[in-house]
């Protein structure tokens, strides 16, 4: 037993994609916590002092100490708790997956997340840009169950929103990023993960309640994104 | 003639870039030899290309025949990789998930503004993003003090990730002091950020490898010159 408080606790909000891949993360290691709901919306004093930077989920204490940003915490439990390691033990390897997995969060997840929040041009170019990313996604997992080979592992955790939240978006805001005809790596990936045996035991929020969520968001964030994607369409 | 072992190392990067600085600063605390490739832009070498084919961008950092891309990647690479040296992240795994997070901090918040103020149009416009500027200064402040833990760098006593993190990109502050007229590290304000790019500064083992403000100021209104002349 440690001599301080060892308790982990995970604050979070139910439908947050970066909290999700904390639980992943979490159970992988089979590692016990006591879970915190914090309504973002209407914050309260916790997250101000747990976060003071951001104020944002995932928070997770260990120790007493807080600590945020889901790509620092899954690397910060990678290095805490060793076994299953979710990182290559090999240098090249371990950037090779640091690569992919900023490569995927700049690219697809915050192009297609544009995307939802948009219409017209702004959405016609995130909707590419987002096509652009999934297609080098594409390339990467050819050959493999996993991005990082066999075993499940950082990368297929930062990616996982891909297997349950895009489809959501992409009905909410009616565009089309991922069409498993012209991405069978991807398919066959989505699949594998979503049927990892620890994988489909976590907790997911509800297709309803995320249909319901996200519509509401874009209704409240359409039209308020600066425009990043217009100059990209070839206006005719 | 000089022939390839596994400890060459070649860099692509371009002088100006704080990122490339970045990895020359983390070469030079861990002594590796290697190879600066000036990079052009607007003429990318198929060098690059090759290397770093998804954003064709740099710096990147080929050790043997692998290369690395993106500068907090490869300067975590290479502390993993020559670990007889002095380590560039803390032991402590939560004060490594700390560096991490201020790293990203600078990165993906704070110096996006500096260059932001270089586009702003209107006084309003810049009087709001240099606000933003002090504001994030008084949070690295804080980093500051709480990283050091009473010491002279965010790295302790040696220099580390944050340090080279941020000290990356004292040439462009100063070039942007210069330009502005506006004292972004300022004693009665940000006392420990004061005291540490000093340090920083006059470090022999980084010194030589910052680049000139003065040199930069120069590019930038080069650069800007051009820019007017190929719009008209």
């Amino acid at each position: 037993m440690e001599n301080k408080d060892s308790t982990v606790k995970l604050v979070g909000f139910w439908v947050s994609p970066f909290v999700q891949r904390v639980r992943w993360a979490l159970k992988l290691k089979g590692i016990e916590y006591e879970y915190i709901e914090e309504d973002i919306f209407n914050r309260s004093h916790l997250l101000s002092e747990l976060n003071p930077v951001h104020q944002k989920v995932p928070v997770l204490v260990h120790n007493g100490k807080p600590l945020p940003e889901s790509f620092i915490i899954l690397e910060y439990i990678d290095e805490t708790w060793k076994h299953n390691p979710s990182l290559p033990q090999d240098p090249h390897e371990r950037a090779t997956a640091r690569f992919w997995a900023k490569f995927a969060e700049e690219k697809l997840f915050g192009a297609a997340w544009i995307g939802l929040c948009s219409e017209d041009d702004e959405q016609e170019g995130a909707v590419k840009s987002s096509i652009e990313a999934l297609e080098k996604i594409e390339e990467k997992l050819k050959g493999k169950n996993f991005f990082g080979g066999d075993r499940i592992g950082y990368v297929d955790i930062i990616n996982g929103w891909i297997s349950y939240m895009l489809p959501i978006w992409e009905e909410v805001a009616s565009m089309k990023i991922y069409d498993p005809m012209k991405f069978p790596a991807v398919t066959s990936w989505i699949s594998n993960f979503r049927e990892h045996p620890v994988i489909k035991e976590e907790y997911l929020p509800s297709k309803d309640e995320m249909i319901v969520y996200f519509q509401w968001r874009r209704k409240v964030l359409k039209g308020t994104y600066p425009p990043m994607f217009s100059n990209l369409v070839k206006k005719i | 003639m000089a022939t390839t072992t596994t400890s060459d190392g070649k860099l692509l990067g371009l002088w100006a870039s704080p990122y490339t600085t970045r990895v020359q600063l983390a070469l030079k605390l861990k002594s590796i030899e290697y190879e600066l490739i000036q990079e052009n832009l607007q003429n990318k070498s198929e060098l690059l290309l090759q290397t770093n084919p998804v954003h064709k961008k740099v710096p990147v950092f080929i050790h043997g025949d692998k290369p690395i891309c993106e500068s907090l990647i490869i300067i975590q690479y290479i502390d993993d990789t020559w670990t007889n040296g002095p380590s560039i992240l803390p032991s402590d795994p939560y004060d490594r998930a700390m560096a991490r997070f201020w790293a990203a901090y600078i990165d993906d918040k704070w110096f996006p503004l500096l260059k932001e103020l270089g586009g702003a149009q209107g006084d309003e416009a810049r009087a709001s993003i240099v606000e933003k500027i002090f504001e994030g200064l008084v949070l690295l402040e804080e980093a500051f003090v709480k990283c050091s833990k009473g010491k002279a760098l965010f790295g302790g006593d040696n220099v580390g990730y944050l340090d080279i993190a941020l000290g990356c990109f004292l040439g462009w502050i100063k070039a942007t002091e210069i330009m502005t007229g506006i004292k972004w590290l300022d004693e009665t304000k940000t006392p420990g950020l004061v005291g540490w790019a000093e340090r920083i500064s006059s470090d022999s083992s980084i010194k030589d490898v910052l680049p000139e403000a003065q040199k930069l100021v120069e590019l930038y209104t080069m650069s800007a010159g051009l820019e007017k002349g190929a719009s008209n």
